[in-house]
């Protein structure tokens, strides 16, 4: 880095006794290493965060305490940030594929809305009559959702494969159609007597809960944390295992690093598009399948506060890794969860924008090194 | 439904797109890809709104709009040209930041009462013209007609300029503009700063001019985004990217009006008998984005044209370049 030496040389109207430097590490930093940094990045962000919260008229300490106990305070309150955390798995796991090829799919949230459609469609076609038993039921819905995300995916991968077109946009451009498309079957096809929301699921098309079984184990009651869990960690582990110990895996990580070499030893890259956008926008539909009918129970609008784009931040806060992915999810289940009740509204949102920046930066800090120098030394 | 009226009104929603989407071309031609154009926008359109309610001057609306998406591009700039990180994501979590920013400060402002907007006026001889005068000279704001300026200044500036050869210089082969003294850092910093004020404008010319007040995050409605796929199209062009913004400007416009009718070509109108097909009409911007991408795209690899060559990569001087 010859550029900041020669910074530092310029900066003559004050003197320290010593010089920051930065210079490129050459070997790995330890693993503990990362971890740390990320922790630090956090708490500048929360101190950022704090600053615009008292800028914006409200109390930053009154607000990070309320956080924390509105969502962990309590065995009740854990499990609703449980449930929070569930779809926000499933959507960090279908970013942290796509990023590891380096492909940018930032429409993890219309993929969870067109999953919550696949799901609804089962009941409300009804593809099933209304007395299936729920173990039917809920692997129809599974696969409805599952195929309706991945198709949502399907586009913007053949688009990037065949036509070079740049799927960061598409991606995002297929949010607002989906968005557009599920408020037409709320408003126009599933509507209940005018309002914007379709009659409620029957309960065989439920996720079970831990409530339900109060009856077995008494501490389960009013527990509201469902089978998704069991979906996103599943599906947690399989992410691994492709990624890691499969030949596809393999592929994906080898286009990711180097996209030269793997065209070179014979990978085809354009049908790996396709099929890591298809995957990731299934695991998308997923978890709108899981909470459409773990929690939310029937279609309406509000079904997201913007999960797919939290799961941007959780894929890159667990540096790609799936089982990080769940420890991530279940923090950022605890700020969206706890976030509801905070005035102004938004801080959850920008306090989401704050970490990624100062992510981002910190990886500064894990590809360089600080070297503080006496200022005599240097000549 | 009126033609002329659609696009008269096009036009002057098409100028939203036009000064983000300039915004993006200087931007991405020095080589930075910057995708936080949506959370600048929001926070434009929020500064300019707020500042114009609090002091009754919307002229000081417009002026903090731009300086403070300029200020917020500039984290993007120290992440990516200092810190050298990932673009793609630097731009993403801008957008995040905007968002919530304009969000968290906008808090209140949707019921905060009505503004003085920016000035409306025709021009003398040339609103006589007759079809253009209509469309691009009569009752528009003073934002369109900067926005008219600004389109054969940019491509001027761009391509017939010492400058303008530098910024490109700076995009295609930097190690080469370095070799000749430019500033290389300098000069990305600067222009990513004049995206940011420039899409600062794009947002406050909503909020001021186009559809005053604040909507939260449905003021600009992924209008930042459709910015960005239009430098695509233009292939980092101005007059393209302006034909593209107008365009995009009347089609919006078109979804609003078409739905108001009774008759449609002498038939009766399917968007008036049901309503519902509304939702279909709002993909449109959406889905036309996506199209006109895939034929930018086509284009680029036929004609063999390309991105600014050094777009998205970090320059780190002493390291053998592209």
């Amino acid at each position: 880095m010859s550029e900041s030496t020669s910074n530092s040389r310029r900066i003559s109207w004050y003197r320290l006794p010593f010089h920051i430097r930065f210079e490129p590490r050459q070997e790995e930093p330890p693993s503990w290493y990362s971890i740390v940094i990320s922790l630090f990045a956090i708490l500048v962000a929360l101190l950022i965060g704090a600053v615009v919260i008292v800028f914006a008229g409200g109390d930053p300490f009154r607000s990070y305490v309320h956080i924390a106990r509105a969502s962990f305070g309590s065995l009740g309150v854990f499990s609703d940030t449980i449930v929070k955390a569930t779809p926000l798995i499933l959507v960090g796991l279908a970013c942290s594929v796509a990023f590891r090829m380096r492909l940018w799919n930032i429409g993890a949230e219309g993929q969870f809305f067109l999953g919550a459609l696949g799901a609804s469609a089962v009941v409300l076609i009804p593809l099933l009559p209304q007395d299936a038993p729920r173990w039917l039921f809920i692997p129809t819905m599974m696969l409805a959702g599952v195929i309706a995300g991945a198709l949502w995916g399907f586009v913007p991968g053949f688009l990037k494969a065949h036509f070079n077109v740049n799927e960061i946009i598409t991606t995002l451009m297929m949010n607002y159609i989906a968005f557009a498309l599920v408020n037409f079957f709320i408003f126009a096809v599933w509507s209940e007597r005018g309002f914007q929301m379709s009659p409620m699921f029957p309960k065989t098309a439920w996720l079970p809960r831990l409530a339900d079984f109060a009856k077995q184990v008494p501490v389960f009651r009013g527990l509201t944390t469902h089978l998704g869990l069991i979906f996103g960690v599943v599906a947690s582990v399989v992410v691994w295992f492709i990624l890691y110990r499969s030949r596809w895996g393999y592929e994906i990580r080898l286009i990711g690093d180097n996209p030269r070499a793997a065209s070179y030893a014979g990978i085809n890259i354009a049908r790996n598009i396709i099929l890591v956008m298809m995957l990731s926008g299934g695991l998308a539909g997923l978890a709108g399948v899981s909470e459409i009918s773990g929690v939310v129970h029937r279609l309406q609008s509000a079904i997201s506060p913007g999960y797919g784009f939290t799961g941007i931040i959780i894929a890159w806060l667990a540096k790609l890794n799936p089982f990080a992915v769940i420890l991530v999810s279940v923090l950022f289940g605890a700020l969206i969860l706890a976030g509801r009740e905070i005035q102004p509204s938004g801080i959850p949102k920008m306090i989401q924008g704050v970490i990624l920046v100062c992510l981002i930066a910190s990886d500064f800090l894990i590809h360089n090194r600080v070297r503080i120098v006496r200022a005599k030394e240097e000549v | 439904m009126d033609l002329i009226i659609i696009l008269q009104a096009g036009v002057a929603s098409g100028t939203v797109l036009l000064f983000a989407t300039l915004g993006e071309i200087f931007a991405e031609r020095s080589g930075v890809l910057n995708l936080g154009v949506e959370g600048m926008m929001l926070v434009g359109a929020m500064s300019a709104f707020s500042v114009a309610l609090s002091t009754g001057n919307p002229w000081l609306g417009m002026l903090v709009a731009m300086l403070a998406a300029g200020l917020l591009s500039q984290i993007h700039a120290f992440i990516t040209i200092k810190l050298q990180a990932d673009q793609v994501v630097s731009g993403l979590a801008l957008t995040f930041l905007g968002v919530g920013i304009s969000l968290v400060l906008g808090e209140g402002l949707s019921k905060a009462g009505t503004i003085s907007l920016l000035p409306n006026f025709s021009i003398p001889l040339l609103s006589g013209i007759p079809l253009l005068g209509p469309i691009f000279f009569t009752k528009q704001s003073i934002l369109v007609y900067i926005g008219y300026m600004l389109i054969p200044l940019a491509w001027y500036y761009i391509n017939r300029t010492r400058p303008g050869m530098h910024l490109r210089a700076v995009g295609e082969y930097p190690a080469a503009a370095d070799a000749l003294g430019i500033n290389v850092f300098r000069l990305r910093y600067f222009y990513v700063f004049v995206g940011g004020l420039l899409a600062g404008l794009g947002g406050a010319t909503i909020s001021l001019a186009i559809s005053p007040g604040w909507f939260s995050e449905l003021t600009t409605a992924g209008q930042g985004w459709i910015a960005i796929g239009l430098v695509i199209f233009a292939q980092w062009d101005p007059l393209r990217a302006a034909f593209g913004a107008y365009a995009f400007g009347a089609l919006r416009r078109l979804i609003l009006d078409i739905q108001g009718p009774t008759l449609l070509f002498s038939m009766p109108n399917p968007f008036y008998y049901n309503p519902y097909l509304g939702f279909f009409l709002q993909m449109l911007p959406y889905a036309f984005t996506i199209i006109i991408l895939v034929i930018g795209s086509r284009e680029a690899l036929r004609k063999r044209l390309g991105s600014p060559a050094a777009l998205g990569l970090p320059y780190i001087r002493g390291e053998r370049g592209v």
